[in-house]
């Protein structure tokens, strides 16, 4: 028997109609356990580096976790992996919410769609009957509108269902998938479903998951919940509200926006405003939110409820919002919370990513204001920011007019636009639209984990390691005493000595060395839960959350019967995110490509950053130009990766590790 | 039934459903499916769960709703409530193991499945979807009422009947005879 897996994966050719359950080997979950790790080895696989993102021979898969749909908290994630129309990489994106463990239940540990369809379709996926069906009917309906009618005409009110709208179907390089409470909504994996005119994927499951060591697993998700309710009676002190507590930043519940409003950039993220955030604002954002929100929503079992049903009409709930959306369109527009709650429904039927739409429109608006687009281009362009807003969009999930090129992002709507374009497209890495924050002093933790990020996403990296120091030593030893979550005591002497000013402050403090392992241990967390399915907000992303590195491996043998150690967990997390960067290596992704975006800090150091990069280089296991060399990949268990370098000229055969040659803490366990 | 009952004290056990806090989490439903499961916590899976949350996400509606009793047929007129402007189908608040719908059922056999209070020995503090759920939607509470005395129903004569509804008693017997023979 397996236990927390299923054993099978479902295939769908939409070209050929063709469904297929198909088994998986055993031998590749002890290697990558779920996930990331195996839709890695599938694209590394079945994928060669040619392969076009709008092709047949492009996959779209949508990947559980090693524990999702077990009784473990938080293990809900669904992983999409497709190649990403925007960077031409191999795109990760991801979503909480129910859809994962109901295709779980149903048999199925990942569904592969490869091919496409000759007309639009949806899946049907029950248990052991799975069908393609027409959804012409569908086409151009919103991604909840579907999901509703879908559950009305299967008359299947538990059926979970993952949908695009018209950006999806309009291949808008950055649609998403929706799935009511949550949604994949980075790098277009909605573009890549649309261009398989598939339409939706409703699931409903009614099958055992089987669990290897029931009693140990059961104590050992009893006492996360016991900490779970310790850690929201007990938030961390010293640190803002949004990142005291567990979940993804709870910004459904909480009210207090300044550090948000004032720290964050406005506009094309450009723009800081201090002193927003006045007594009057807060109360007119607070009744907003009070008024607006409906409930407070979890995803599958989970008790952080970080979602939250809002109210844009007549109805109670219009739709589900969580996390940092609700002030991307706001801030994007230099608006307010109400427009920003609305606009974000319209954005949700849509389907488009809530990081990347905005920064699109006000990019435009920026590009429109500077005479680089003219009212040739926008005929009929209100004049008021709101209604730019809302006129922009609706161009953008049609492809219509200006709204054609703008789909695409600003990366390659500004290579297209020309005529200086370009230096408005200016918030991106990898061609792909960041988190709108300008900081004045380099900070290198950061400035490695926004250039080396294979999933060119900060939320996707960051987590557990403070973001800044705390000011006062007492204030350190208090954060560092109660703190069994980190890896080992190197880490604790770390943060222990970063100051805010002086000798041991940014961008000098930490050092090389020091900051490999703070982000060495902050990614590993990351590729832990893209394994097993756990949400970020219970292990990866909050500080001091219920699950890590001296926990997991328990939960994650007493749930599948595999026998994992910490240093066997971190060896195969090695492994995955090796994988992951040979997968966008042989796409051609180079040193030069790793960088954050030029403006992101006002004050850089060229040679520190160099010797970072370096020094991070060597720490992985990597040669110069950040390359995997062979013994790291024989280490790892990858000598077929090797193989394949070398084939290509990725590697030649004598490369070492790094700049200096020296041997690195890669391959080995810690 | 006779008319005249005996009176005795015992304890009432009672959960407490706070709709308004429910936030859909389906803990509830996961952890009752895996400590019922055989052997305990072996499994989990919410179909089989015996308190299902009945869930209308773009209404606004969450109703955690606890197995009840076994019936073979459905309502023949089913109503509708309006409360604070939502509006629920009679069904959203019937703990009924019923035709009509796939809840409260085993998924392979059919049977029907009715909440337990999580019976077990040594009895638990709380019940597990009580323990569950962090929202505090489920509140346990014990307390003592006098109640008149009555046969509880085995639950083997109620799947028996599921069984016979389904199938006819017919056949059930003639199974039943099939397979002690092979006993
Ligand atoms: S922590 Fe929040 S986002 Fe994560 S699973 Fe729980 S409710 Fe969902
Ligand atoms: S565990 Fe509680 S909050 Fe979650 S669905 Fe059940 S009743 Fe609702
Ligand atoms: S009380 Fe026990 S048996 Fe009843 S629904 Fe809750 S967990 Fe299930």
């Amino acid at each position: 028997m397996r236990y927390a897996e299923t054993g099978f994966n479902l295939e769908v050719d939409l070209t050929r109609g063709s469904i297929e359950r198909v088994p998986t080997d055993p031998r590749l979950t002890e290697l990558h356990l779920g996930g990331l790790g195996t839709n890695a080895k599938i694209f590394w696989d079945r994928v060669p580096p040619e392969t076009e993102p709008f092709s047949e021979e492009n996959l779209l898969v949508f990947g559980t976790g090693i524990l999702t749909g077990t009784p473990a908290p938080g293990c809900n994630r669904t992983v999409l992996s497709t190649i990403s129309p925007q960077t031409r990489l191999f795109a990760y994106s991801m979503m909480g919410g129910f859809w994962a463990p109901e295709l779980k239940h149903s048999g199925y540990d990942k569904l592969i769609v490869r091919g496409k369809s000759p007309e639009l379709v949806y899946l049907w996926i029950q248990d052991d009957t799975v069908e393609i069906r027409d959804a012409s009917h569908y086409r151009g309906l919103g991604t909840l509108e579907t999901a509703e009618l879908l559950r009305q005409e299967l008359n299947e009110p538990h059926a979970q269902v993952a949908s695009i709208g018209l950006a999806g179907e309009n291949r808008v390089f950055y649609a998403s998938v929706e799935q009511g409470r949550s949604s994949a909504s980075r790098l277009g994996v909605g573009a890549v479903m649309g261009d398989k005119n598939l339409k939706a994927i409703a699931v409903r499951g009614s099958k055992d998951i089987n669990i290897a060591r029931p009693a140990e697993f059961i104590g050992l998700c009893n006492d996360a919940l016991k900490f779970i309710k310790h850690r929201n009676a007990n938030p961390i002190p010293g640190v803002m509200p949004i990142l005291a507590g567990l979940g993804s930043p709870q910004e459904m519940a909480i009210h207090d926006e300044k550090w948000h409003t004032e720290n964050f950039a406005w506009g094309n993220a450009r723009v800081r405003r201090k002193g927003f955030w006045t007594d009057e604002i807060r109360e007119l954002w607070t009744n907003t939110m009070e008024t607006m929100r409906t409930r407070l929503l979890s995803c599958h079992n989970c008790p952080m409820k970080c979602g939250a049903a809002i109210s844009v009409d007549t109805r109670l709930c219009s739709y589900m919002m969580k996390c940092f959306s609700k002030l991307t369109y706001t801030m994007g527009a230099f608006s307010n919370l109400e427009f920003g709650l609305k606009i974000a429904q319209k954005a949700t039927e849509h389907g488009v990513d809530s990081f990347t739409a905005p920064q699109t429109m006000a990019f435009a608006i920026e590009l429109y204001e500077a005479g680089i687009l003219t009212d040739k281009d926008m005929p009929g362009m209100p004049t008021d920011s709101e209604g730019r807003f809302f006129w922009l969009l609706d161009r953008i999930v049609r492809r219509e007019g200006i709204g054609d090129i703008l789909a695409n992002g600003t990366h390659w709507a500004a290579q297209e636009i020309g005529n200086g374009a370009e230096e408005y497209a200016h918030n991106n890495i990898k061609k792909h639209e960041q988190l709108p924050l300008k900081l004045g002093m380099l900070n290198p933790i950061y400035f490695l984990m926004y250039s080396t990020g294979e999933k060119i996403n900060i939320t996707q990296i960051e987590g557990n390691f403070p973001q800044a120091p705390f000011p006062t030593r007492e204030q350190r030893e208090a954060f560092v005493a109660d703190w069994p979550q980190v890896p080992n005591e190197k880490l604790k002497q770390h943060f222990l000595d970063w100051e805010l000013r002086g000798e041991n402050s940014i961008p000098h403090y930490p050092s090389a060395e020091a900051t490999c392992d703070i982000v060495e241990w902050q990614e590993m967390m990351h590729y832990i839960d893209d394994a097993t399915g756990m949400c970020a907000g219970l292990s990866s992303f909050p500080l001091k959350p219920p699950f890590h590195i001296h926990n997991l491996p328990a939960l994650i043998s007493a749930g599948t019967g595999l026998d994992l150690d910490e240093a066997g967990l971190t060896h195969l997390t090695r492994r995955n995110r090796n994988l992951v960067r040979a997968n966008n290596l042989r796409r051609g992704m180079t040193r030069s490509d790793e960088k954050p975006p030029a403006d992101h800090w006002k004050k850089r150091f060229p040679e520190l950053e160099e010797n970072l990069m370096d020094t991070y280089y060597a720490f992985k296991g990597w040669n110069r130009d950040g390359v995997p060399t062979r013994e790291t990949l024989h280490a790892l268990d990858l000598d077929y990766v090797y193989e394949d370098f070398i084939e290509r000229g990725i590697l030649k055969e004598e490369e070492t590790v790094g700049a200096s040659g020296k041997a690195s803490a890669e391959g080995s366990a810690s | 039934m006779s008319a005249a009952k005996k009176k005795k004290t015992k304890i009432v056990k009672t959960i407490k459903i706070d709709v308004d806090k429910c936030n859909g989490c389906r803990a509830c439903e996961v952890i009752c499916s895996a400590f019922h499961a055989e052997p305990r916590y072996s499994s989990d899976n919410p179909a089989r769960s015996r308190i299902r949350v009945i869930r209308d996400p773009l209404a606004d509606i969450y109703v955690p709703v606890f197995a009840g009793e076994y019936t073979a047929s459905e309502c023949a007129g089913r109503n509708t409530y309006t409360i604070d402007g939502k509006e629920y189908e009679e069904c959203a608040f019937c703990r009924a193991s019923c035709p009509s719908r796939d809840v409260f059922k085993e998924p392979d056999s059919d049977l029907p499945l009715k909440c337990d209070l999580c019976e077990s020995d040594p009895t638990l503090e709380e019940p597990m979807c009580v323990q569950w759920c962090l929202a505090d939607a489920l509140i346990f509470e014990e307390r003592e009422e006098e109640v008149e005395e009555e046969e509880a129903v085995d639950e083997m004569d109620v799947g028996l009947e599921a069984l016979a509804n389904k199938h006819g008693w017919h056949k059930v017997a003639d199974a039943v005879a099939r397979m002690s023979k092979k006993a």
